[in-house]
This record gives C-alpha cells, structure tokens and sequence, in this order.
C-alpha cells in the first residue's frame, strides 16, 4: 500500500520554498563526486536539470532518444514563456502568476508547488539570457513581453515565434558544456526500458541502444525521468512523433503512483485532419483569434455544399454565416479559453455544419481584420503562420478563410510527485511535462517551458540533494548485480516477445484505431457509457496487438517499428487508464468534460465536494484493477469559484 | 478537390553502417497531392511491412519543421525541391504524375551512414560542446533586464540562432564544409554582449573542431546558403572569418 504524503514544508504559502532550503540537506563537494545521477530526457527540463547536476559536480548519465539532445520535442514550443517580472509595470507580481496558474488548472492543482513555480519563475529569464537566449527585445533595448490566454497582464517573454527552440538551445549548450568537461555523459538514440529496484529504492536503468538493438545497464545513486507527455496515445496530437509515455509507464509498473492521467488539453487551433494518411497535427497558434472570427455556415444545405466542394466560404453572404463563438460567449466571443472553444467547435461540427471536405473543420476568417487594418498590419502579426499554412494546406488565408479544428496538445496528467518532486518510488525524481505537479486541471500558455525549466534549473538542484545526502556512503554498485541482470532479462523477453507476434498488422494500423477510440470517447466531451464502450474497445485493441502486430526485422539492430510497437504496447494501457480516471472522475473540470455534469448553458460544472483531490493510481499487477488514493487539495490562498466567460 | 498521382521511387538501402547499399525501385500509386513527402514515405513503408519486408529507415520527428531531424536527398537536393522547407514540409503536390524521385542520405565524410536514409550527425553535438555556449553556470545572475542589447543586434542574434542543425548545408557543400552551420552560432554569441567575452576563443575552438572531425574547407561556393532550409546567410560566415583573424592574431 502507497501511503500520500506530498512533504508541503511549514509555513505561510510565501515562505515555503524558502522554509524548505533553509532546512534541506545538502551534499559537500568531495560527495558529489561519488555521486551518480541518470537523467532520462533532454528536453527543458531533463537538459536544464543534467546541465545543472554537472555544474554541481555530480556524476551525470543523460539519455535521449533523439539523435541529439537538441531535438527533443521541446524544440517545437512555439509561443513563449511565463514570468513574473512585471517589466511592463502593468500590476503582476509572484501571487499573480500563482493565482492565475490555480485558477486557470480549475483549482485540481496544489498550491504549494504552484507557488514556488511562480518564485522561480523570474530566475528562469535571468538564466536564459545569460546562457544568450535571443529574446525579442524593445527599440530601448529591454525585453518586450506579449500577453498570453487566462491572463490580464502581459507576463509571455518571446523569441519570434520559435521561443521553445531557443530555450531548449539554451539549455543545450549548457549540457553541452558539461559533457566538454566530463561530469555528463550523453547517450543519444538510447531508450530506457527498465527502472532497476534494488531494496526498494530506484538504482538505475535498462536502455536500448537503438542504433545496434543491445540492452544496456546503467547505474545511478537517483534516476530523474523528464520523458515528455502521453499525448500521442490519441495518434494524432501536435506532439512530435516520438513522444512517448513510455518512461512513465515504466515507473508507474515499479510502484510510481501515476496522477490525473484523463486531464488532457486539447487546443482548438489546429491544422484539420486531412486524410487517412496523415500523421500528425500541426499547431497554429493561439494569438490568431485575436484576429480572426470563427463561424460555420447558419444552414446545412450550405455546409454540405462546401464539404461536396460545389461551394466556397467567400461565397457565403454575412447573413448566413454562424458566428458561433461571438453568438453564445458575447462577452469573451473568440477569445473564450482553449477548452470552451474547442467543444463549440465539436459541436457545429458534430451537428453536421462542419466544413472542409472532411466536415471536421470551421472557419477563422481574418476578411473583417484585413478590411480594418490592412492586410499589410495582419501579415506582420501573424505572416509567418499564413506562410506556415499556406505550405501546408495551399490555399492563401489572405483571401479565403483558414480551417481550423481542434487537436490534443498537452498532457496536464503524469507521474505522481511530491514537492521535492519524488515519485511514490524512493529515488525516483520525474520533471517537466511527465509528472502531473503544477496545471491541475488545465495549462495556461506559456506556463509549460516555465515549469520545465523551473524544475530542472531551480527546483530539482536543490530537492535532490535531500534525497542524496543520505547516500554518500552507498558505493556505486556494479551492474553484475542480481537486480540489473533480472531488469535485463524481463526488457529482454518483453521485446523477444513483441517479434514473435508475427502477425498481419502493422504498429501504425493499430495505433489509429487506439487514436478514433480515444478521440471519440475520451476526448473533448466524454460521458458515463462511451467511457465504458471505450474500455471495452481498448481492451480488443490491447488483445488485437499482442495476438495480430507484424514487426519485421530483428531485435539486435536497429528496427523503428519494434521501438513503435513497444511504445504502442504503452499506450494502450495509458489509454485503458485515461478512461478510468475519466469515467471515475464525476464532474467537468478543465480539460476534463462530462457530458453529465455542465450548467444549462453547456459550462463545466466542478464538484468541489466530492472532487477536490488528484485522483493517484497504483498498479495493481497485469490482470488487476489499479487502485484509486486520493491526494486532498487544501486551499489555504486561493478561493474556489465557478468559471464564467458569458 | 483531392488530387492524386502515380510514382516511381528510387530509394537508397544499407543494411548498417559497414554494409554495401543500393537504390531500390518502388511504385506508388494513388497519393494525395495534399500528403506530405514523410506521409508519402509512411504509405511507403505500410506497404512493405504488409509485404512482410523491412520499412525504409528514416529520421524524423516533429514534422513541422523545427526539430532538425529530417533530412533526405530529394533528387539531388538536400530537402528537396521546394524552397525554404524542410522535407517534412515538403508535399507531394510539387511533384508530378509518373514522375521519378531519387532519395538518398545525406552524403558527407561527416555523416557517415547508419541505416537506410539515417545518418549519424553526432559531430555537429561535438562542436557545439567545444565552444558553442556562454559558459555560466545556473544561478547567481544579474538580472534579465541589466544589460540593455540593441534590437537589432538582437534581431540579428534571433536570425542566425534559427539554425535546426540539420545538416544540409553539409551535405549541398562539394567540400563537405561545416562553416555555415558554425558560423550561425558564433555569429549569434559575437553580437550578444553576453556571448562576446568569449567570442573569439569560442570561433576557434569551435573551427579546430569541425576540421578535427573531418569536415571539410569553405570555399565560399554559397551552395548552403541556397539549401538552408532556415535561410542563415552566408553573412555569418564572414563574421566567424573576422573572429577567427583575431584569434590568430592573438596568438
Ligand atoms: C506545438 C506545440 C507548441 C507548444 N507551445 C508552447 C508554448 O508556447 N509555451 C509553453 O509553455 N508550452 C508550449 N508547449 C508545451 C511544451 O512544449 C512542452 O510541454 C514541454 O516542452 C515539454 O518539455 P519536457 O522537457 O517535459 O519534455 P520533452 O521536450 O517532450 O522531452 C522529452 C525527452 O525525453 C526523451 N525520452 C522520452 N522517452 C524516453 C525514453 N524512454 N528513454 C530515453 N529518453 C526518452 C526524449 O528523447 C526527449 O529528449 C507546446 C507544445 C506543442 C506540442
Ligand atoms: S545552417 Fe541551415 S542547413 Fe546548416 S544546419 Fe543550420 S539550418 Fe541546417
Ligand atoms: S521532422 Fe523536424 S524538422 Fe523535419
């Protein structure tokens, strides 16, 4: 039995961090050294953490699955990063940011953590700069802020719209600078597959070198995972193609509570499905409605037409056009935030209005913006998203609308930490978007680059070394021992037993059919019996894979499908245990809406009463339910209240 | 709406990195025009495995252009045809029915074959760790806001750090050169005060690097420049000539 105890320091909110380091252990110098350290991920938040870790001065083993550490998924953040440095002078300040960050999580997230991510958050900018992150800058030469959805201030620091690339660039060439002076060694292409238990604790890894197919041991005094979200379990997500909940799942079958996994964002400015082909969705960003009006036609004749292709958007008089965001929000029209927006879209569509030749599209249309203000000021905003655009679905958006529809983006979900971000598994730490901490219910923009580097800069160095300074007199072990080579063995047969499937269909095929599942029944709106018919059906899918999934080529080489295969084996189960959640979970909240559970107008209605608490699962065994422990969210700042946007 | 075409592919195969390879000759018919090259490539490879044959390795992963993963020769051009894209932005409707399309690997003494289409770039990681960096640790900072930096050195800095590290300017370069890619970075680290104390170590440290890992001389052919898929100016390579005189001259 897993005991909760998420360790929230003494003390008023804005005194905890500081409460914490004053009275944490800390490991001397010449310890350091005899310490090892494995970090899984390169992203901001597993490269700012193993670049930090070697400045320290203790041992580093870094892992990616990239090719380089560069080009983890990271990279492709394309909006900006949160701060609280009220440069601008317009009222923010560290309590804002916080209380924005709880409110905007639907109140599902815990304050403590929330808080200190806002301390920090002003440390992150000063950081990145000195590493000569090109932020967008002011003609007097200071740093320009934009402003971000679920805030009143501009607080969003930027690098044209590339701001994750530098970030992550930053971050690794710091990293790069500690493998130039030998306190991190850096594994590229190579898949942990394995956490290694030795007395209870996390003692290292089983990776896959994925250009050769040879397992490898790896042993480290902690094991930090900072492996990225689940968002592809849906197949298509704006994620890149190799992210993977893999690592979490790992830890979560050794014992790791994994929290929340049905809160999903899904983002409603996406590039539309095209066709049965297509891989992935492609991220249009959110600051295009500020500009552009959304609507579908008022009648269905109309909508079928276009979708038949006998008819054009321009075609279409004022008239009979169905501003639907400005008709049912008036107060907020097509700045209502992602989730609204994104269920009223679903809605039209689903009602048959839908446009594009699938009918799973509506419109942003910048006609009014570019007669107002000239199509010269719309292409300076947003030029080089129309560019992006009109790349890929070739029609020009300076003189016909863009189609848009929603897409799952972000997982708020993950592996269960506490506040030194520990997992339940001693000596497991897990960072950035792969645990649950800071976004409950729901992410606001621009606060998932804060949090990763938050983590890995000014959270992790320091929380870590609590955990270590207990272990300067364990030896490093050798990885002869009976635990790693048990830990080998079951990675071993866990491969060897996905080639020998030997059947008619490929990882791909089966992946899509796990993706309509999710998409149709764990989604944007679920309900009570679709959550239940999903099961069922991801349970058919799970039996399908492991009886009819065809991997050529071997396991000693290097072999793509087999890397997909054993990370689709993953996400079946992390869909199976997304419904769950969903299902358990009776109420709306943020990323999570029940049908069951919304106001007459069609908000999400939270039920504070019964659902204040982050919902943990524990594994059970294979063949066994997952147990439900409740993490209670005391509010001791921040008071709970509807959110409204008529 | 939809349009859809009938191709030949002549795609090079290596079983591993010592291994002999060859091009293989494959039809496709029926893709949308509206798919991009890798979708192409994904139907592609669905058909082999049903075939029960080995899939076409590739590198990829975010497949919108920023991550620096793809690469491919694309009928002799690195990225393919289209201008100012990566491959997993090019689509299929720049291309035309019953037409022939030649892929290979990235060619270059830097990138040696790994598999199939995957090359091993490694070495541009080595490069970065000689020098590429200010070399602060976390923490203890002077606020963000300390130094002001002139927007347009600011802006220029943002240009030449839009470097992907994707390595078609070595692979369009006859010499096998590096320079572009290098000079993006000690461009962007020169004309920011925070990267200028080490600016003329960092050039040379970085060049020692390049030429130790077997890339070749710039000959200023300008090939790069056209096939950067992020349009990184061969200006940069000029300011990297200017601070490695210095470094020479220091010494
Ligand atoms: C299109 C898009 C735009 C976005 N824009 C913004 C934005 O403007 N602002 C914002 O705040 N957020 C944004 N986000 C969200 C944000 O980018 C991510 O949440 C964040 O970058 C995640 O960082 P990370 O370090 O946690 O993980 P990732 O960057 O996903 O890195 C995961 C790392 O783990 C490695 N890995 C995974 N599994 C294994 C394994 N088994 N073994 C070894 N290595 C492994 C990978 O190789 C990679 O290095 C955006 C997301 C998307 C998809
Ligand atoms: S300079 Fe251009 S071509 Fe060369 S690695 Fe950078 S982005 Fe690629
Ligand atoms: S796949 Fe990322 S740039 Fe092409």
């Amino acid at each position: 039995m897993v005991k909760i105890d998420a360790k929230i320091p003494e003390g008023p909110m804005a005194q905890k961090w500081e409460n914490y380091k004053a009275n944490q252990k800390l490991v001397n110098p010449a310890n350091k050294r005899k310490l090892d350290i494995i970090v899984v991920g390169t992203g901001l938040a597993g490269a700012s953490a193993a670049a930090s870790f070697g400045e320290m001065g203790f041992n580093v083993k870094v892992f990616t699955i990239q090719d380089s550490p560069r080009r983890a998924h990271s990279i492709a953040a394309q909006g900006g990063i949160n701060a609280a440095k009220n440069y601008p002078n317009d009222g923010d300040s560290v309590y804002r940011l916080f209380y924005d960050t709880v409110k905007g999580g639907d109140y599902r997230a815990r304050e403590a953590n929330v808080h200190r991510l806002a301390e920090v958050s002003n440390s992150i900018i000063d950081q990145c700069v000195a590493q000569g992150v090109p932020f967008a800058r002011e003609y007097g030469g200071l740093l320009d802020n934009r402003s971000f959805g679920g805030a009143q201030v501009s607080r969003t620091f930027y690098a044209k719209g590339q701001t994750g690339q530098q970030l992550l660039l930053g971050a690794y060439q710091a990293l790069m600078r500690q493998v130039n002076a030998g306190s991190v060694k850096l594994y590229t292409r190579n898949e942990m597959v394995e956490i290694v238990m030795v007395d209870g604790k996390a003692r290292g890894i089983i990776s896959r070198n994925l250009v050769t197919g040879k397992l490898e041991r790896h042993f480290g005094h902690a094991v930090v995972l900072a492996t990225g979200g689940y968002g592809n379990t849906f197949f298509l997500s704006t994620n890149a193609m190799g992210s993977n909940g893999s690592a979490a799942w790992k830890a979560y079958k050794k014992g790791a509570m994994f929290a929340n996994p049905c809160f999903a964002q899904i983002h409603p400015t996406c590039i539309p499905v095209h066709g049965e082909f297509q891989s992935k969705l492609t991220l249009m960003s959110e600051s295009l409605r500020n500009d552009g009006r959304i609507w579908v036609p008022k009648k269905k004749e109309d909508a079928e037409a276009i979708r038949a292709g006998k008819l054009k958007p321009t075609e279409i008089a004022e008239e009979d056009r169905d501003y639907y965001l400005e008709r049912r929000y008036p107060a907020f029209g097509n700045l209502v935030p992602r989730d609204v927006a994104s269920r009223a879209a679903k809605e039209r569509c689903d009602a048959g209005y839908g446009v594009g030749n699938t009918g799973l599209a509506v419109y942003l249309d910048f006609k009014s913006s570019i007669d107002r203000l000239g199509s010269d000021a719309i292409k300076a905003r947003y030029g080089n998203l129309f560019q992006m655009y009109e790349k890929i679905v070739d029609d020009n958006p300076y003189e016909t609308p863009m189609m848009i529809y929603p897409a799952i983006h972000y997982t708020m979900g993950g592996i269960w930490v506490d506040y030194e971000l520990q997992t339940s598994v001693p000596g497991l730490f897990s960072a950035g978007e792969a645990n649950f901490s800071d976004h409950g219910a729901n992410r606001l923009g621009a606060s998932a680059l804060m949090q990763g580097l938050a983590d890995g800069y000014f959270v992790l160095p320091y929380t870590i070394q609590n955990y270590l300074a207990d272990d300067i007199a364990t030896p490093r072990m050798t990885t002869e021992e009976k635990e790693f080579e048990e830990a080998e063995k079951a990675a071993k047969g866990h491969f060897e037993k996905l080639i020998s499937i030997k059947g008619n269909r490929s990882v791909d095929s089966i992946h899509k059919e796990l993706g309509l599942v999710m998409w149709d029944f764990v989604g944007m709106a679920r309900n009570k019996e679709g959550l239940q018919e999903a099961i069922e059906k991801i349970q058919a899918i799970k039996k399908e894979f492991w009886s009819n999934v065809r991997i050529p080529g071997s396991e000693e080489d290097m072999n793509i499908e087999l890397e997909k295969a054993a990370r689709l084996a993953d996400f079946i189960e992390i869909g199976d245990l997304m419904a769950r959640d969903a299902l358990h979970r009776e109420e709306s909240c943020g990323g999570h809406f029940r049908e069951e559970f919304q106001t007459e107008e069609g908000e999400a209605l939270r039920q504070d009463d019964k659902f204040a608490y982050s919902g943990c699962w524990e594994f059970k065994g294979d063949d066994q339910e997952p147990e439900l422990h409740k993490e209670e969210l005391k509010f001791e700042v921040v008071k709970l209240v509807q959110r409204n946007y008529k | 709406m939809e349009n859809s075409i009938n191709i030949k592919l002549k795609v090079w195969r290596q079983a591993g990195p010592k291994a002999k390879g060859r091009f293989e000759t494959y039809e496709l018919s029926n893709i949308s025009t509206d798919s991009s090259f890798l979708e192409m490539f994904d139907i592609l490879n669905e058909q082999l495995i049903n075939k029960g044959e080995e899939p076409v390795a590739f590198d990829h992963d975010c497949r919108e252009g920023i991550c620096g993963m793809c690469s491919l020769y694309i009928n002799g051009r690195p990225h393919g045809p289209d201008d100012d894209v990566t491959t997993c932005q090019l689509h299929m409707r720049k291309f035309k029915d019953g037409q022939t399309i030649t892929i290979e690997p990235w060619r270059s003494a830097g990138f040696p074959v790994i598999k199939d289409l995957i090359v091993d770039r490694t070495a541009f990681d080595q490069i970065i760790a000689s020098g590429g960096y200010v070399s602060v640790n976390t923490g203890g900072i002077p606020d963000a806001n300390a130094i002001p930096i002139p927007k347009p050195d600011a802006d220029e800095a943002m240009d030449a750090a839009s470097c992907i590290g994707c390595g078609a300017c070595v692979a369009a370069c006859k010499n096998g050169s590096a320079m572009l890619f290098v000079s993006a970075k000690v461009s962007q680290m020169a004309l920011l005060p925070q990267g200028r104390v080490e600016a003329t170590r960092r050039a040379k440290n970085m060049v020692a690097k390049m030429d130790e890992l077997g890339f070749g001389n710039c000959t200023n052919t300008g090939a790069c420049e056209v096939e950067c898929p992020k349009g990184i100016s061969l200006a940069n390579i000029a300011r990297l000539n200017r601070e490695f005189l210095k470094a020479s001259l220091q010494d």
